[in-house]
């Protein structure tokens, strides 16, 4: 019944889902992004495993690579990374876990009645990383470069903000 | 031709291969070349502690090691049975399990990004489809392993430390994977074997590596700084200056866990001076056609050794840059480099063989590099020094 990629898909999900649930449980604020980044690496692993190699190193260089340092940086510069005295639960956790619940439940229910799950599993489309970059350079080109400009306008900005501290002094 | 020696390392691994059951060889044929990789890289680590040392020693007018074994090449046996028997000293404040996983954070994935890289002709212990991808991906967790390590060990130094450290590889990460990208564009993949592929071949006495072109070289010296700056050795070991910071994010670190971290540094070394050879230097081919008789292996090891060399030279010559000096080259004289060095790789690729291109592209990237050093000295970077105590 089980066979080996369902046995792999469980032990990185469950890895996965570790890293998110101590995410969340964890006093330490640094000790909740470093389980995110497990998290996020365990996601990853997952691509990996659905033979997504471009997303799945994609996801690694920048999640774990660049967002958890982000996160951690975040962390160091803003608030104390001591534990705070407050209690895990929030007073209304009951009506989060409930728009969970509804949320999670509506997912399932979409994906579920939607006509792809229903269809027999296709072969898997071999995409390489070259086929996804010629897709890139040629179809799918202007949204590419809308993307560059706005990462453009964004670096630019990030620095702006950056300089005008110095200024004054 | 030498063909069975050149293949000994592949051959061996096939009857090895071949005595197992059939359901276990794909398993097998991984864990031997996943035990070669690390036996090799261990043992290469072992020598470079001790060729730098001694490399070091002649530089600064020393002996260096010279008394354990002959002549002080069994030092790193020595160091590491002391490192095996020091008592492990963990901060009593320190975050015990962070500081324990710091130095296993750094030491996998350095080894891992060892799995891509074309060691000799059929010799790669993965060909992926994206292998430089998988290179870098890998190697984006050390920067968390730094600053697990500084931060568990809830020493000043430590955090500093690795302030710094995250600072400069997030920093010189920008420019080293886009001098990367130089090879990458010419060899239209990124597949490590299909970049090694693309180099081969001779033009009279010349090979036809990447190096040996204007954007090439200038991408060679671009990504040897950049990966420099990655493994933060001197002149870009900030993060562990000794007169300021003692030693950076492993101050808190003794024994064998400040060995894992010396490991990984010197594993992080040979992967980005391996991903070097690879995308500029021919990876295993060989540097003149009459020297081909040369195992294909025994050149890329070779090719390794020179560069560690370098890397020593560098080591024993520059003194440590300042950290505004570190930031501003990075952003404002190596990233403009970079970037100016990717449209030299398209004009290049798009004017057809002849002198002009060379002499068009040769100026596309000397221009530029004068005119950049000149505006970066002009703008009051050469002043006289201000000392500013206790702020």
């Amino acid at each position: 019944m089980v066979n080996e990629p369902m046995a792999t898909l469980i032990v990185l999900a469950s890895l996965t889902l570790a890293g998110a649930l101590a995410a969340m449980w964890l006093r330490n604020l640094v000790h909740c992004a470093l389980a995110l980044a497990v998290s996020l690496a365990g996601l990853a692993a997952v691509y990996l495993q659905l033979d997504a190699q471009f997303v799945g190193f994609a996801q690694l260089l920048v999640y774990v690579g660049a967002v958890a340092i982000l996160i951690v940086f975040a962390i160091l510069l803003t608030r104390g990374s001591e534990p705070h005295p407050q209690p895990i639960l929030s007073s209304t956790w009951l009506v989060g876990a409930g728009v969970a619940v509804a949320v999670f439940a509506v997912f399932a229910w979409g994906i579920l009645s939607s006509k792809a799950v229903k269809q027999e599993a296709a072969p898997a489309p071999a995409t390489t990383v070259a086929q996804l970059g010629n897709q890139l350079m040629t179809h799918y080109i202007l949204p590419l470069e809308v993307l560059g400009l706005l990462l453009t306008s964004a670096l630019i900005g990030a620095v702006l903000i950056a300089m005008q501290e110095r200024r004054p002094r | 031709m030498a063909e069975p020696l050149d293949q000994i390392f592949v051959t061996l691994k096939r009857l090895l291969v071949q005595l197992a059951p059939v359901g276990w060889q794909p398993f097998l044929a991984a864990i031997i070349s996943v035990a070669a990789v690390i036996a090799t890289f261990a043992a290469l680590f072992a020598l470079a502690t001790v060729l730098e040392r001694k490399g070091l020693g002649r530089i600064q007018n020393r002996y260096g090691p010279n008394r354990v074994g002959p002549f002080g090449f069994l030092q790193p046996v020595a160091d590491g049975l002391k490192a095996l028997t020091k008592e492990d000293v963990v901060p009593r404040a320190a975050d015990q399990l962070v500081h324990f996983l710091a130095p296993l954070v750094l030491v996998v994935p350095v080894f891992l990004s060892l799995a891509v890289l074309p060691m000799g002709r059929n010799m790669v212990p993965v060909d992926l489809d994206g292998g430089v991808l998988f290179f870098f991906a890998v190697g984006a967790a050390t920067e968390l392993s730094v600053f697990m390590a500084g931060w568990s060990s809830r020493n000043k130094y430590s955090l500093l430390g690795a302030m710094r450290a995250i600072a400069q590889m997030i920093s010189y990460e920008v420019p080293l994977i886009l001098s990367a990208l130089a090879a990458i564009m010419m060899a239209g993949s990124l597949s490590t074997v299909k970049i090694v592929e693309a180099q081969a071949g001779y033009t009279g006495w010349l090979p036809h590596w990447y190096a040996l072109t204007p954007w090439g070289f200038a991408g060679l010296l671009l990504f040897l700084i950049g990966a420099t700056a990655e493994s933060n050795r001197s002149p870009f070991d900030l993060p562990e200056g000794e007169s300021e910071i003692i030693a950076g994010y492993y101050v808190e670190y003794s024994g064998f866990k400040f060995a894992l971290f010396f490991l990984g540094e010197y594993i992080g070394m040979f992967a980005a001076s391996g991903l070097a050879i690879t995308l500029f230097l021919g990876g295993w081919h060989a540097p003149l056609p009459f020297l081909e008789w040369f195992p294909s292996w025994g050149w890329f090891f070779a090719k390794l050794l020179g560069l560690l060399a370098l890397f020593i030279w560098v080591r024993g010559t520059l003194p440590r840059l300042r950290m505004d000096q570190l930031m501003n080259f990075a952003w404002k004289f190596m990233l403009p480099m970079t970037l100016i060095n990717i449209l030299v790789t398209g004009a290049w690729r798009f004017m057809g063989a002849g002198a002009a291109r060379w002499v068009v592209c040769s100026l596309l990237i000397l221009v530029p590099y004068v005119l950049l050093g000149r505006v970066l000295r002009a703008g009051g970077q050469v002043a006289p020094r201000v000392y500013r105590y206790g702020e």
